[in-house]
């Protein structure tokens, strides 16, 4: 048994919000430079051309790169012989958030209720997904997301007998009819199977994937290259202008199912695909 | 072929009737920020018969919450966000003058009606360029609702901001005519 403090969680948290928001991943770069070379449209080219400078501003000056510094979405994989001490675990991570996006001068971007939109005033509550895990040691993982990009993102239940067109089909025709909407070049989270909610969470989970590194499975790694290939075909391009590059990755993640049924969990996320890890 | 305007605020009927889609405009001058939650207060002062804390007639609309401004910064990152949410408002402020609106995504077939009517025209951002966007800004102020926070209603005064029209008032739809220019069947 290992005894982890809340504070070291906290400290933890509040880096990885400011990291994540400031400092977009090397992988995500890679990503968007490719796409630079790749996209034939003269606008297509100078909006990524102004992404990739854009980047650079927000890790120079420590700014944050998209002024929608996102819901805190926080993955917590808590070893199962690790104790916590010192306080509650959630109202940790909630403090962690709340010092990251005060210090980090990170905007606050959560409303009280759905209806009286009324803001919190400090970005929380984070949404916290938590897995207990073999081991001593806490990983955790930040993963602002932005609303643009949620907004567009879907949970269906499809017949068993849609079958892999049919997913296909509904991925492809998602990511293009949202168009602009969630800032392209979008990376794509599918996920696929388990139960409505387990879909959604897989979906979420499939955008922590390093950019473009294809699926174990041989069978759903070539289902990502053709949905990929499918929604570059449809033309949307980097910010909806027109063009060739409309997603940088499409990473499905899956589970088994019920008999009855075909869970799709689509998330979208926007070119400012960020995520921030530690172990502690 | 685009062409490259640089336009000074506020703008009269023709500073934009000239833009046709994919022109790229440079933007100096004041503009203001209102997004969600400010649009639906505007619109129930308007319902309420009560004055809009500013004249909109011939201005400029970014919707854009910023993030907070470090010290001896005039503001923090300033991106656009996406626009439909404010579609239903939208051609209410046109119908007063608003000349412009800068944003992110589509706009539905009632907006791109009252543009026509109005000779008034919808510009695009870069999505997700926040920090970019920010050193267009050389000042900012809070004009009303500061208690919304990022939504509050500011007017920012800018320099050369970067924008794409995407509707012009002849009906024209950047969107439509891109995509349909890279689409591979």
């Amino acid at each position: 048994m290992r005894e982890i403090h809340v504070h070291k969680i906290i400290e933890t948290v509040k880096n990885l919000c400011i990291d994540a928001n400031y400092y977009l991943g090397d992988d995500v770069i890679c990503a968007l430079v490719d796409a630079r070379q790749a996209e034939e449209s003269q606008v297509g080219q100078d909006v990524l051309d102004q992404i990739l400078e854009n980047v650079e501003i927000a890790h120079m000056e420590k700014a944050a790169m998209c002024q929608d510094t996102g819901v805190a979405v926080v993955f917590l994989e808590i070893g199962q012989d690790v104790h916590i001490v010192g306080g509650d675990l959630y109202e940790a991570v909630n403090e962690g958030v709340r010092q990251g996006y005060e210090e980090g001068y990170l905007r606050k971007s959560m409303v009280k209720n759905v209806f009286d939109r009324v803001n919190t005033k400090d970005n929380t509550p984070a949404v916290i997904h938590t897995d207990i895990v073999p081991g001593e040691d806490i990983n955790i993982i930040v993963a602002p997301k932005g609303g643009g990009s949620e907004n567009m993102s879907l949970v269906k239940m499809l017949p068993p007998s849609a079958g892999r067109n049919g997913v296909v089909d509904l991925v492809v025709k998602t990511v293009c009819e949202a168009g602009a909407n969630p800032c392209p070049p979008v990376v794509v989270g599918v996920g696929l199977g388990g139960t409505y909610e387990k879909a959604a969470l897989l979906g979420k989970k499939a955008l922590l994937r390093e950019i473009g590194s294809p699926n174990p499975d041989t069978e759903l790694a070539g289902m990502e290259k053709e949905i990929l290939k499918k929604i570059n075909d449809c033309g949307v391009g980097p910010q909806g202008f027109g063009g060739r590059v409309t997603a940088l990755a499409v990473h499905i993640e899956s589970f088994p199912c019920h008999i009855a049924s075909l869970p799709v969990g689509i998330n979208i996320n926007c070119h400012v695909a960020r995520h921030k890890e530690a172990v502690i | 072929m685009p062409e490259i305007y640089h336009l000074t605020t506020p703008l009269k009927d023709e500073d934009v009737e000239k833009l046709r889609i994919g022109d790229q405009v440079y933007i100096t001058g004041d503009i203001y920020t209102a997004r969600d939650s400010a649009h639906k207060r505007l619109i129930e002062a308007l319902d309420g018969g009560r004055p809009l804390p500013a004249d909109f007639k011939g201005q400029v609309i970014y919707y854009a919450g910023p993030s907070p401004a470090k010290p001896g910064k005039p503001i923090g990152s300033v991106g656009p966000t996406t626009s439909y949410r404010m579609d239903a408002y939208a051609p209410r402020l046109y119908d007063l003058g608003l000349k412009a609106t800068i944003g992110k995504g589509n706009r539905n077939p009632e907006v791109i009606e009252s543009l026509k009517k109005n000779k008034a025209v919808y510009l695009a951002a870069i999505g997700g360029a926040a920090a970019l966007l920010a050193r267009s800004v050389k000042a900012s102020e809070t004009v009303a609702y500061e208690e919304l926070g990022p939504e509050a209603i500011r007017r920012l005064t800018v320099e050369n901001f970067p924008a794409i029209v995407v509707n012009d008032t002849l009906g024209g739809d950047l969107y439509r005519e891109g995509k349909k220019q890279y689409a591979r069947s």
